[in-house]
């Protein structure tokens, strides 16, 4: 059937040829537009969040019953016999807990003497569920079911199980999205726990197959950084708050400039398997 | 005015379905692009104004949730949607052949293009990686997907077309 073709009650009808040249003249001004400006997003933003968020969330909600329901049933024969092995471990750990304690209590002294408390247990959190992931295959983000409702702004830090996991890249009234660290367009400033060296952790899908992020930048003149060591964000990162873990790393390796090193680090967080998130409702102060 | 309900019901659906069930059921990381198929099957059965128009939504909406800037998406489905109108004329509702080929087509260079304009662009080489590990099982995954999505598609759009004759003949 040709396009042009007129019907009854339809007075007006554009060929496709202009139409197509038309859109493809908006697409251009959008990107334009929106590369610099966010203007559209928050009427766009608002009017996906009614239109989409709801299903979203039902279907969040259904698939998440089902998926407990079959690991349930699984786990009940795994957990009869972990529990014969967990109670020769308590027996362990009950006399390993008596000498950390005394151990902590000499930390806690230690710690306030160097003021050292605000660590990210004093940061507010709000939590959210895990309803959407990205649709495509390239870069990896979420939908988490919280938005501007929530008090939730655009660059805030969402962690979750005790690891980064990204930042809010953008807010609707119900809904955020939420681009990883292990997404290939994603950078974090980093640094080693040991020795506070700076790095800049890169996201890269092509690692990720294997469970690695990489990292780089990293001048260690000195040979310390090892296999194993603690990755937190850095003091000095424009948007994530310092000092929260990230990962450990895997290998180190001389770049070709010989200044600098780079290898590959495995992330602190399960991104497979995140259904719930911690949105750090603190901001990075920053001089504006 | 039933065919716009229609065919937004079924973007919002496969939207939907993409972005949450889908990713449950995504064999090593990778799920199915269910806007291709539904953008190249109302381009081929319809006709490039119908396939550039819905191509264009389902890439808003992409964009909206997981661009970083609006209009990429936008712009590549539109494309992919007019070019598969420009196949109706030889298109029949018996050959399953057709459709496939141009949803195969239609994926592989959607992902060769999300390639070059997203990785290649900044440094990312390993072209023959990319293509083995995301854009190849993108592509037979879109192809599984289909079986099961186009026969629907096919259905609902001769539903459509029906009602649409009778409501015309009705008006004459």
């Amino acid at each position: 059937m040709s396009p042009v073709i007129k019907r009854k009650g339809e007075s007006f009808t554009l060929p496709s040829k202009y139409l197509l040249f038309i859109l493809t003249f908006i697409c251009v001004v959008l990107m334009v537009v929106t590369l610099g400006t966010d203007i559209f997003n928050k009427p766009l933003n608002n009017a996906v969040g009614y239109v989409i968020v709801p299903f979203q969330r039902g279907i969040g909600k259904v698939g998440e019953w089902l998926v407990n329901r079959s690991e349930e049933l699984v786990q009940i024969r795994m957990l009869l016999e972990e529990n014969v092995k967990l109670k020769e471990e308590i027996a362990a750990l009950t006399e390993e807990n008596t000498l950390l304690q005394q151990d902590k209590y000499e930390l806690n002294e230690l710690r306030d003497l160097f003021l050292l408390d605000g660590q990210y247990g004093d940061y507010q959190k709000v939590g959210a569920r895990v309803i959407g992931r990205d649709a495509g295959n390239w870069y990896s983000s979420f939908i988490i079911d919280k938005g501007e409702e929530d008090g939730f702004v655009v660059d805030m830090n969402v962690i979750a199980g005790g690891g980064l996991v990204g930042r809010i890249t953008a807010v609707g009234p119900n809904w955020s999205r939420v681009t990883s660290i292990i997404s290939d367009n994603s950078k974090v400033s980093g640094m080693t726990l040991s020795t506070k060296d700076n790095l800049i952790i890169y996201g890269d899908l092509k690692q990720m197959a294997q469970g690695c992020i990489t990292f780089g930048q990293l001048v260690d003149s000195q040979n310390k950084v090892n296999e194993g060591d603690k990755i937190v964000t850095s003091d000095i990162s424009d948007k994530y708050l310092p000092n929260i873990l990230i990962g450990y790393i895997y290998s180190v390796d001389k770049d070709a400039n010989n200044l600098t090193k780079s290898g590959l680090v495995i992330p602190a967080v399960d991104f497979e398997h995140l259904s719930e998130v911690l949105v750090i409702t603190d901001m990075k102060q920053s001089v504006r | 005015m039933l065919r716009k309900i229609t065919v937004f019901v079924f973007i919002i659906f496969c939207f939907i379905l993409q972005c949450s069930v889908f990713t449950g059921l995504a064999l090593a990381g990778i799920i199915p692009n269910l806007m291709i198929v539904l953008t190249s099957a109302f381009g081929f059965m319809r006709g490039e104004k119908e396939g550039l128009l819905i191509g264009f939504f389902c890439g808003l909406l992409s964009d909206i949730f997981f661009g970083g800037f609006l209009g990429f998406y936008a712009l590549l489905l539109m494309y992919i949607g007019y070019l598969n109108g420009k196949f109706s004329g030889i298109f029949y509702p018996e050959d399953i052949k057709l459709p496939i080929a141009l949803i195969i087509v239609s994926d592989l260079s959607y992902g060769v293009i999300c390639y070059i304009l997203m990785f290649l662009l900044r440094g990312r080489f390993q072209f023959i990686y990319y293509f083995t590990h995301v854009i190849l099982p993108e592509a037979l995954y879109t192809i599984l997907a289909t079986m099961f999505l186009y026969p629907l598609i096919l259905s609902v759009n001769t539903k459509l077309e029906k009602w649409e004759k009778r409501r015309a003949q009705k008006f004459v």
